[in-house]
């Protein structure tokens, strides 16, 4: 595979960026190699090639924002809004992620070795998301759709008004928010956790050890019985 | 948005550079704060029986000679030492803090009084980082630790004063990165206990009900605990004392903070980007603090 090298502190961000939005026929198949990228922020966002790149170190706010199609590694932890309205493609962190990790997310998987930080997950489209350690406060706020995965622990108020996303959570949940709740783990839904632990690098971790989340559906329709607390 | 760094320094040997040390976290928060910066130094205390006092004129001709000479005619009393940078000095005196306060009220009142501490100096004025950095030489700063704190202004004037840190008490300072929403009601009832305020600034309400709570008998956690009551907004604060820095993030972590912890130092930054030069960064353990959680480091 074809690789290219970039050092930040003496290639402007914006050209690396501007590389790596040429057309796909140029980027396909080739890998992409990021040195000290000193915590700066919007680092390969919008890609839309068949490429894989690694960041060599600690990147800033939203790395890897509206990923389509290409592969993008984070040696180190991300800012916030890693992955942000990703479409499709994978983002692996092998770090920490900061507040919002995938945020809006409609495709692809993130993968987050570390802990993630506040609200991770939120407004979840569609995508995947696998933490390998816990995730802050508001996770999964009103995820509509796609899978996370947490192997630690949930901090308050997870999957607040959530819609028809999973949340599959091994450890110790604070708080559920309005609306969430435990849900049988029926042989589709072990389907998809197995998979994402595989997709994961978590392949020894045991399905049997997570408790899956989800929509009580109370808040769907207008209640008359409640209208005096809207 | 603004930024604040801080910085203690544990290996004795790096003390003497803790203003170079420093100087690129500062100015790496410039996007996040380019219409003022300040700093606050703890270095080596003056006697026992001695304390500085920070003093700011926003006249540019102000003539520092005269008020050293007039403290001495009025006062009666050698100032011990009289350092001038720009339009900031700090004298050292033995007099007691309400007769210097009340001298200059009377005969000086353009100039402001910064901070009193046996340790700590300040420096606060408008402009970039970088601007800031080199009318008052933070490159040569030397000293144990510091805080600093670039602002952008999202509810008060741009002036010196609005600038942080802020400080209340002797060798205690703070700094601020978000907004508080309850700010007047707290200013009101800090005024019913008799403290007074000179900005109409959110962060000095956050302040000096801090240093109310501790001179009220609260150690810092039980003061920080108050506040997580008392404070409503979004606030990421990072606190100097006489030996310790102290970091708080608001429930909700809306302001953000990262904390790289080495052999060598100790060092907080809103970003990453202002930690990424510090001497062997790869081998610091670099986190990210919970909210509503309070990190202490000691000197």
């Amino acid at each position: 595979m074809e690789s290219l090298k970039y050092d930040l502190t003496n290639t402007p961000l914006r050209e690396v960026n501007q590389f790596l939005h040429s057309d796909a026929s140029l980027l396909n198949g080739k890998h992409i190699e990021i040195n000290n990228p000193n915590g700066a922020h919007h680092i390969a966002v919008g890609l839309k090639s068949e490429a894989t790149v690694t960041i060599h170190g600690h990147a800033g706010y939203y790395a890897a924002g509206m990923n389509q199609i290409a592969d993008v590694t984070i040696e180190g932890s991300v800012g916030s809004g890693v992955a942000e309205n990703m479409m499709s493609g994978r983002v692996h962190v092998k770090g920490f992620a900061s507040n919002a990790a995938g945020a809006t997310a409609n495709g692809g998987l993130l993968v987050i070795d570390g802990d993630a930080g506040l609200r991770c997950g939120i407004s979840l489209k569609g995508a995947d998301i696998v933490v390998g350690g816990s995730v802050g406060s508001f996770s999964a706020f009103m995820a509509q759709a796609g899978n996370m995965v947490i192997l630690g622990d949930a901090g308050e108020g997870l999957g607040d008004s959530i819609y028809e996303a999973r949340l599959f959570v091994r450890g110790k949940v604070k708080s559920l928010g309005a609306d969430c709740e435990v849900k049988t783990m029926g042989a589709e839904d072990r389907k998809i956790l197995v998979d994402l632990l595989e997709r994961s690098g978590h392949s020894d971790v045991s399905p049997e050890s997570f408790t899956l989340y989800g929509s009580a559906r109370t808040l769907y329709h207008f209640n008359v019985a409640k209208s005096g607390a809207y | 948005m603004c930024g604040i760094v801080g910085l203690l320094v544990k290996n004795p040997k790096m003390r003497a550079n803790i203003g170079e040390l420093m100087l690129p976290m500062l100015i790496g928060m410039t996007e996040r704060g380019p219409d003022s910066a300040g700093l606050a130094v703890f270095g080596a205390a003056v006697g026992a029986d001695e304390r500085k006092f920070s003093l700011y004129t926003s006249e540019p001709d102000f003539n520092w000679q005269k008020l050293s000479h007039d403290f001495l005619t009025h006062l009666g009393s050698k100032v011990i030492n009289f350092a001038q940078k720009a339009n900031h000095a700090v004298l050292t005196t033995h007099l007691e803090t309400e007769t210097v306060k009340t001298w200059l009220k009377e005969h000086y009142p353009q100039v402001h009084l910064l901070a009193i501490g046996q340790l700590m100096d300040i420096y606060k004025d408008v402009g970039t980082p970088a601007e800031v950095a080199a009318r008052y030489d933070f490159s040569q700063l030397r000293g144990s630790h510091l805080v600093g704190h670039t602002r952008m202004a999202t509810e008060s004037a741009i002036t010196p004063a609005h600038a942080h840190p802020f400080t209340a008490g002797q060798d205690w300072c703070l700094v601020h990165n978000g907004s508080l929403s309850n700010a007047p009601s707290l200013r009101r009832k800090l005024q019913h206990e008799g403290i007074s305020f000179e900005t109409d600034n959110d962060t000095e309400a956050a302040c000096r009900f801090l240093e109310w709570r501790m001179r009220e008998g609260d150690d810092l956690q039980t003061a920080l605990e108050h506040g997580f009551e008392e404070l409503d907004g979004f606030y990421t604060l990072l606190m100097g004392t006489k030996d310790q820095l102290a970091l708080v993030r608001d429930p909700f972590a809306c302001k953000p903070a990262v904390v790289a912890e080495h052999d060598d130092y100790v060092a907080i930054a809103s970003e990453f980007r202002s930690l990424a030069h510090l001497p062997d960064i790869k081998n610091a353990k670099v986190f990210e603090p919970s909210p509503k959680e309070m990190y202490v480091w000691k000197v």
